[in-house]
């Protein structure tokens, strides 16, 4: 009988503070967040100083609470994983010199965990994961395809060459006059419309899984000018509808050729755009009349949180990856494969 | 009794064991390294040299600020985390009355500096009166003119500790002439030792979990902020 694993995650990458006790990999035990986000709207956005401020008055707090959750004391644990990159670099090392301090006084090993590595180990807590597979990673950050071949061995296949969908939604949701974060209220409103503006949709060159945001986001904007120049006001409804119509339909036929074209067995979407119900109706129905197997998380696995992080801690556990206590945050980590 | 000390506030870092009252082990550079990739190395050597574990920290005192807010969090992150998961008690001492620990002994009073850019420094003024180091001024961010100006209402010498003095030494002179003395090399560094020496006077941390650094500034963003409020305010 092999000895069941206990990791303890904890992320900091961003605005959440959180941390999470796994088990084996697949089974959440506890999983605490601490949001950010009534303090970051004043902002209308997240700010660095303020995010790491935030992060030093929560973070013992969520890894005490995780603990309790979990009726586990630290020596019970087997091993730390914590967001090693990419985020706000200030960020990151709360989390990362939190951890570092934990595991050593602990006697416990310490793991670097990617944060897209995270997300895509957000479907280890779900279901088992099959290879080859795709993971379409949709956040704030991020907007990235990526094939796995088996546990660990990430290649990317394509991203964003300009802003991340997510970002692409909170600076429409500006132009809207929408309150942060902008991207449930962009989706609300698609929902709730009764038409649509056409905007033009960026597939780029022939063949290319790369993904562009930013032409789209001008055309909002242009959009909006030209309307308030003739003295009329947009309908934000429409405008919503649009907007989503055209980030969903080039994120789904880029995902569906890429499934193809890699034979996979697997489709995952993750990320906190993954939690964005249009998208997920799409991506749905899609891979549904393909017979490919789609699966994306529950919302609350979908934004930041530390059990994706342990999720993908305890597979690079199992592999006998370990950091040390020379880890430090590192704002631009590159998603690089732990295995081939 | 065992003191586990640690500053990261600002460019230099210190570290020390601290056992019943002797000095075991310091470790303190000013280069400019990485406090976030060397602070917990730099604390796994010194018990290693000390042939102590973790567990055989008593207490820990950290140096809370002002200066580099990344600096404070990382020394502050640290130590709260370690002082939580332990189970030992907590004392933040302020930077600048640690570095004013180090010149306990001049006869004037004693001003601390952190430069912090585009002629502002934060610094607090300091007096040994009957074997405790007092706050006369208290700690906070000061344009160079204020801090002279806030001196200038004293007649004692002062003696300026710290290695951003350097940099304010002609102003300093021209405006305090013969009482502003600049303390030589060997004081003008954090050490984690005089760190301890303050906290083991000090009340521990009521709530380690709620212990952060202290700014001496609200955020950039935050000011700007409030300000808009102000504005929003005033249009009522």
């Amino acid at each position: 009988m092999t000895k069941d694993s206990y990791i303890l995650g904890i992320e900091t990458s961003c605005d959440e503070t959180a941390a999470s006790v796994v088990k084996n990999g697949t089974e959440i035990i506890s999983n605490v967040v601490a949001s950010q986000i009534t303090s970051q709207k004043r902002f209308g956005g997240v700010v660095p100083e303020i995010a790491s401020r935030h992060h030093v008055e929560q973070i013992t707090l969520v890894i005490e609470e995780a603990l309790a959750n979990a009726e586990l004391k630290p020596e019970e644990l087997d091993a730390v994983a914590v967001t090693e990159g990419p985020g706000l670099v200030g960020a990151l090392l709360i989390g990362v010199n939190a951890a570092k301090a934990f595991a050593f006084a602990n006697g416990l090993p310490i793991i670097g965990v990617h944060h897209i590595a995270g997300h895509i180990y957000a479907n280890q807590l779900m279901q088992p994961m099959e290879f080859p597979l795709l993971a379409l990673i949709v956040s704030g950050g991020h907007t990235e395809l990526v094939i796995m071949e088996g546990h660990g061995s990430f290649k990317l296949v394509g991203e964003t060459r300009d802003d991340a969908a997510g970002e692409a939604y909170d600076k429409v949701a500006r132009v809207l006059g929408l309150p942060y974060p902008g991207g449930p209220k962009i989706d609300k409103l698609a929902a709730e419309s009764d038409g649509q503006v056409v905007f033009p949709r960026a597939w780029l060159e022939p063949g290319s899984y790369d993904f562009s945001f930013s032409g789209l986001k001008s055309s909002v904007i242009n959009y909006k000018h030209n309307l308030a120049q003739k003295g009329e006001d947009v309908n934000p409804f429409h405008v919503a509808a649009g907007f989503q119509a055209s980030v969903v339909e080039v994120l789904t036929t880029k995902a569906l050729r890429a499934a193809k074209e890699f034979g996979v067995k697997q489709v995952i979407a993750a990320g906190g755009v993954a939690a964005n119900k249009g998208l997920r109706a799409s991506l749905e129905e899609t891979f549904k009349t393909q017979d490919i197997p789609f699966y994306v998380p529950p919302i609350a696995l979908c934004t930041d949180n530390a059990a994706m992080i342990a999720a993908a801690g305890s597979a690079m556990f199992i592999d006998g990856i370990r950091g040390n206590l020379a880890m430090n945050g590192k704002p631009g980590m590159p998603l690089v494969s732990w295995k081939q | 009794m065992i003191w586990l000390g640690i500053d990261t506030a600002n460019t230099p870092i210190s570290v020390a064991l601290v056992k019943d009252g002797e000095l075991l082990i310091e470790g303190t550079s000013a280069m400019a390294i990485n406090h976030s990739l060397r602070a917990m190395p730099a604390i796994e050597e010194l018990l290693e040299q000390a042939g102590l574990v973790p567990t055989d920290i008593d207490a820990i005192a950290v140096s809370e600020g002002p200066g580099s807010y990344t600096g404070a969090r990382i020394g502050v992150t640290i130590a709260k985390t370690l002082a939580w998961t332990l189970g030992k008690p907590l004392v933040g001492v302020s930077t600048l009355k640690a570095l004013a620990a180090n010149a306990l002994f001049f006869n004037g009073l004693v001003c601390p500096i952190v430069d912090a850019r585009r002629g502002n420094v934060y610094a607090g003024v300091y007096q040994y009166v009957e074997g405790k180091l007092t706050e006369i001024i208290e700690d906070g961010h000061y344009s160079l003119e204020e801090l002279v100006h806030l001196l200038e209402q004293h007649s004692s010498p002062v003696l300026f500790v710290g290695k951003d003095t350097a940099m304010h030494e002609k102003k300093l002179i021209e405006q305090l002439g013969h009482r502003a003395v600049l303390a030589p090399l060997q004081f003008n560094l954090p050490r984690a030792s005089s760190l301890i020496y303050i906290a083991a006077q000090s009340e521990s941390e009521a709530d380690i979990h709620a212990f952060v650094p202290e700014y001496r500034r609200i955020a950039e963003a935050e000011a700007n902020w409030l300000k808009e409020q102000g504005k929003d305010n005033d249009r009522g």
